[in-house]
């Protein structure tokens, strides 16, 4: 059943980055063209994510275990640290470079469009080189 | 600065979907989405991953469904070259794993649980990201 959840989650998460709009770069740059033509739409996209995300969070953390796992798995890394703002500011140079993310980059190979299939491929490639070079932790 | 292209409802609607999403898989799994952790993991972990797969493998048919239904077409604007392309999937590739989350992972998920973590994180790449629009707009 679990397996079923991640499909249908991730079918509803490719749905939501359509409605959004969020899929076309052109629009993720408008959002990051602050001091030019101004797109505000993509936080609003982050609005209506967290107005629902963030408080259904805080209750289902309450329950013992999730519904089709043995335990609540989740980051609890708190450092605050070099690799953190490295990282934060490599992945927002090639975010605004193009205006693609992980998600919509994924979600856009529904498209067949070249381009952002190259993307994710060299993104892919860069998962691969940080596992590789054992950066990650 | 000029307020352009903004669509509020259907933003704050796909947004919606996104976040009912991330709190879906929570609630069954136990896991918090973050896509790049997701995506590196069923490239180089075994755990967990054909959940992971699946996941991804929703990511793309999500915009199929959509159009199927809705028959609406969905167009996206790629116009870069393939030398720049291949620089920014890295980078993005690259740093994403190096800060352990992109727009989702610490954006959402991260930013919804109050992690402070999350919340420097997102400000640093939604800061750099306008810098980076900013530039090439110079250029």
């Amino acid at each position: 059943m679990n397996k079923l959840v991640s499909l249908i989650s991730g079918i509803v998460f490719g749905i939501g980055l359509v409605i959004s709009e969020m899929i076309n770069p052109e629009k993720v740059l408008g959002f990051l063209d602050l001091f030019g033509n101004w797109d505000p739409s993509l936080a609003f996209v982050m609005i209506g994510a967290l107005i629902v995300s963030s408080p259904l969070f805080h209750i289902i953390k309450k329950k013992e275990k999730p519904i089709f796992a043995e335990n609540f798995n989740y980051s609890n890394n708190k450092n605050i640290n070099n690799r953190l703002i490295l990282g934060s500011t490599i992945f927002g140079a090639g975010w605004g470079l193009i205006g693609l993310c992980p998600g919509p980059a994924i979600s856009s190979i529904a498209l067949l469009d070249i381009h952002s299939i190259t993307f994710v491929f060299a993104m892919f490639v860069g998962f691969y080189l940080v596992k590789l070079i054992n950066f990650d932790n | 600065m000029n307020i352009v292209n903004f669509t509020p409802v259907t933003a704050t609607l796909g947004g919606i979907l996104i976040g009912l999403a991330v709190a879906v898989f929570f609630l069954f799994n136990g896991r918090l989405v973050g896509i790049s952790g997701i995506a590196a993991n069923a490239l180089t972990e075994k755990n967990n991953r054909f959940d992971n797969i699946l996941f991804l493998l929703g990511l793309v048919i999500g915009p199929i469904l959509y159009s199927l239904f809705t028959k609406n077409e969905i167009n996206i604007t790629i116009s870069n070259s393939f030398i720049l392309l291949i620089f920014a999937g890295l980078l993005v590739g690259i740093g994403t794993r190096i800060s352990g989350g992109c727009t989702s992972g610490h954006g959402i998920s991260g930013c919804g649980r109050f992690s402070l973590r999350s919340i420097v994180a997102t400000i640093t790449f939604m800061i750099v990201g306008i810098l980076t629009v900013l530039i090439k707009n110079f250029l």
